[in-house]
């Protein structure tokens, strides 16, 4: 009886400022209180300050004429043009620089990362060196090591050093063949394009067929032939319309080609350089995270090297691969700001100068955080959906 | 029934053999590791091939014709660049590092007071090496002079004004002091900022928990030159007119903020890894917050994830290059700087200097990088996963 008394009690109450409850709210209120009053007394001193320095806000500017030249530019711009025409050249600069990066540094990082859990003592030594040296190098290093230790102190254009397919490289860059595409090459890339959406059917009937009945059909050698067989018949059919720019050498400098700037290159090289290695990295976690009786297993089912790799090990290691590759992507997204270093008119480097001429501090570096962070998000989002699509392999 | 009595026992062992020939020494080895198969023997021809069109040439450019001693350019320079060396020469220009020496370490630190970085940099040694090994014993007291007394002790040194000691401009600071206080005090508030910021971003009040993520992903979501840009040229537009920071003071806010957000990131990956028996056991134990994770959930949650703040730290220490971007001199500004010098301007300058620093760099991070690694072995007793 007394115990169901007890029970029946409220429970004992501390004192009322020792409730979680009623602290966290607390602190809570105190927390914004604090963040409203840094705002607002921030906001009364950029607004003293504009109308001091009589600068009007507001993303009006964008319009007016920029006056300044960029060097590299996809698409057409003047001095003539407007700030935020500049603006978006350096957006188009950042994602050719950091696309090209990622793709090449994929490819090393990846050879890197298999390399060092090679059998060959020699090939795992020479991959670690790498990785060990560039891991531990800043990234603006590189970036000035590839533009004033390399790529500056090459010959002058009078004497181009020769490479293969009538491309040059010289102080002023890397020159190589222009392809010129004459009238009906429209044709060539209708062709390409059907090439792969007829590869990418083969391979779903071939999929479904060994579904249903086991026999395997040679996808590989199908799909190469449907790609490049089709547009060589196209280029063929319309009439070779295809020719090429070749850059030659004059007194002074070398015309035609397409001209690869210095800065670019270095840019390009350097990063790519350096994310190989922490690519490396994960490549190899990847791999060993993939237990050794999976590989045991697959053997014993009868499967050959080459498909234990393919279809057991590589499908596992990405799911562990994917996430950080995704960190290092962006990373390398990140680091490409670091054109302004050698003046490769990158997001950063254009909104910096438009920063410089127009003072409006606030509305370029907003600019270029929403930018950036879109960006992330961007890359972000794509990895996740290839994520997804690899983790479905679960059961 | 015939008794078995030819049953055999050997009663000794049998005397260990030695692995037959082909299994021993240094053919054996080679057959292994080099030319196991068609495809092995392949690769090694490819890098013997590397090596032997990299190593030669690396060591050539960098020992045997290095030039290691000489006062201007005409000691790097062949002589058709105008200087002493033979056309076709190439190699390290150490005489321009050597030169340089004392402005790669202090910058534009006055030659006079160059007393007190040094004396700095043996004090910082001799507080850290004890620290670092971990059979000396008195770690908390060291931990005190190391992280409470020196940095007010490198202050007063360093910046002067007190004492009769003139004072030091930190626009006159470059070099490798520059690269290294930065990283020391980003390193000491970056640690206790990420950690709080993680546990808002794990804290049960919204409003807390959305402001530290909104900060975190913001600025992981950005480049470090936009921060870096930011302190510098927005910051001064914040404050009050007249009120104006050291520039110095703005790259180390810049710097300390963007990988307080890294940390904070690094920290709640090891929170999260705590089992959460652990959080009920010491609610149920009747600790509070503060007490509950200081005492029971960072410790272990601080030592699962030493690689990670250790990689912070690294990529925090290689960060510290960029602000060389909004004309601060540190390490590789500096070196960057000097290229322009007329009286050292040869094609191999550039290179040599470059070398010179990256070489600087990786001691640091390559030594930051070893030591994680045996502190990460030497804690590993319980966790083992």
């Amino acid at each position: 009886m007394a115990s169901q008394e007890i029970l029946r009690e409220e429970p004992s109450r501390g004192s009322f400022i020792n409730d979680p409850k009623v602290r966290g709210i607390f602190f809570q209120a105190v927390v914004v209180i604090v963040l409203v009053a840094l705002v607002w007394w921030i906001v009364q001193n950029t607004i003293d300050n504009l109308t001091r320095l009589r600068i009007a806000s507001g993303f009006g500017f964008l319009r007016g004429r920029a006056g300044f030249d960029i060097s590299d530019s996809a698409i057409a711009y003047s001095s003539d043009s407007t700030y935020g025409r500049a603006i978006v050249v350096g957006f188009i600069n950042t994602l050719i620089v950091a696309g090209a990066g990622i793709i090449t540094a994929t490819i090393i990082g990846f050879i890197l990362g298999i390399g060092r859990l090679s059998h060959n003592w020699l090939i795992r030594k020479i991959c670690m060196v790498y990785v060990e040296v560039f891991r531990n190098i800043p990234p603006l290093l590189v970036i000035f090591f590839w533009y004033s230790g390399v790529l500056s102190v090459l010959p002058p254009p009078r004497e181009s050093i020769n490479l293969p397919f009538g491309s040059f490289l010289n102080q002023r860059g890397f020159y190589f063949l222009r392809p010129i595409w004459g009238e009906g090459s429209w044709l060539i890339l209708v062709a390409l394009l059907l090439g792969i959406a007829m590869a990418w059917f083969v391979a779903r009937k071939a999929r479904q067929r060994q579904m249903a009945t086991g026999q395997q059909f040679p996808v590989f050698w199908t799909s190469a032939a449907l790609i490049t067989g089709l547009p060589l018949l196209a280029y063929a059919l319309s009439g070779f319309p295809l020719s090429f720019d070749y850059p030659k050498q004059s007194t002074f400098n070398l015309t035609g080609g397409f001209q690869v700037k210095p800065e670019f290159l270095s840019l390009y090289l350097a990063l790519s350089f350096y994310t190989a290695a922490f690519i490396a990295e994960i490549v190899r976690a990847g791999i060993m995270g993939v237990s050794k009786g999976q590989t045991e297993a697959a053997g014993a089912l009868g499967l050959r090297p080459g498909s234990i790799l393919r279809l057991v090990v590589i499908p596992q290691a990405m799911r562990i691969v994917i996430p950080p590759l995704t960190s290092q992507y962006l990373n390398l997204t990140k680091n490409s700001s670091l054109a302004i270093a050698i003046g490769y008119p990158d997001l950063t480097a254009t909104t910096g100068t438009v920063l410089n001429q127009t003072g409006q501090a606030i509305e370029c570096v907003l600019i270029m955080m929403v930018v950036y962070l879109a960006l992330s998000l961007l890359t972000s989002a794509i990895m996740n959906v290839v994520n997804a699509r690899m983790a479905l392999v679960e059961r | 029934m015939q008794e078995h009595d030819l049953s055999f026992v050997r009663v000794e062992m049998a005397l260990a053999q030695s692995a037959p020939p082909s299994e021993r020494g240094l053919g054996a080895w080679i057959r292994k590791n080099l030319i196991a198969s068609a495809g092995d023997t392949i690769l090694t021809i490819i890098g013997i091939v590397l090596v032997a069109m990299i190593l030669p040439q690396l060591i050539s450019w960098a020992f045997i014709n290095a030039q290691w001693t000489g006062t201007d350019r005409t000691f790097c320079a062949t002589v058709a660049q105008g200087g002493i060396q033979p056309d076709g020469w190439s190699g390290a220009c150490w005489a321009f590092v050597n030169a340089k020496f004392g402005q790669f370490m202090f910058g534009r630190y006055p030659i006079d007071e160059r007393w007190r970085p040094i004396l700095v940099a043996i004090l910082f040694v001799a507080f850290l090496v004890p620290l670092l090994i971990p059979k000396v014993p008195r770690k908390g007291l060291n931990a005190i002079l190391f992280f409470g007394a020196l940095p007010i002790f490198a202050f007063i040194l360093l910046v002067g004004g007190v004492f009769g000691l003139p004072h030091v401009e930190t626009s006159l600071w470059g070099g490798l002091l520059v690269t290294l206080s930065l990283s020391f005090v980003g390193i000491a508030v970056s640690l206790p900022l990420g950690i709080v910021l993680a546990l808002g971003r794990r804290s049960k009040m919204p409003i807390v928990k959305m402001l530290c993520v909104i900060f975190i992903e913001t600025v992981r979501g950005i480049p470090l030159i936009t921060v870096l840009f930011m302190a510098s040229v927005m910051l001064p537009l914040f404050l009050p007119a007249g009120v104006s920071f050291d520039k110095f003071l703005r790259a180390l806010i810049g710097v300390s903020l963007f990988a307080a957000a890294y940390m904070a990131e690094v920290v709640r990956g090891g929170l999260q890894a705590i089992p959460k028996g652990q959080y009920e056991g010491a609610d149920s134990l009747g600790l509070g917050y503060w007490q509950k994770m200081g005492l029971i959930v960072l410790p272990q949650a601080l030592k699962l994830v030493i690689p990670g703040i250790v990689n912070t730290f690294i990529g925090m220490f290689k960060d510290t290059s960029l602000v060389s971007i909004i004309s601060m001199f540190d390490l590789l500004g500096v070196v960057k700087q000097n290229f322009s010098d007329a009286n050292w301007a040869t094609p191999q300058t550039a290179r040599s200097g470059l070398v010179f620093a990256a070489f600087v760099f990786w001691l640091f991070c390559f030594g930051m990088s070893r030591y994680s690694m045996f502190t990460e072995r030497r804690l590993d007793t319980s966790y083992k996963r």
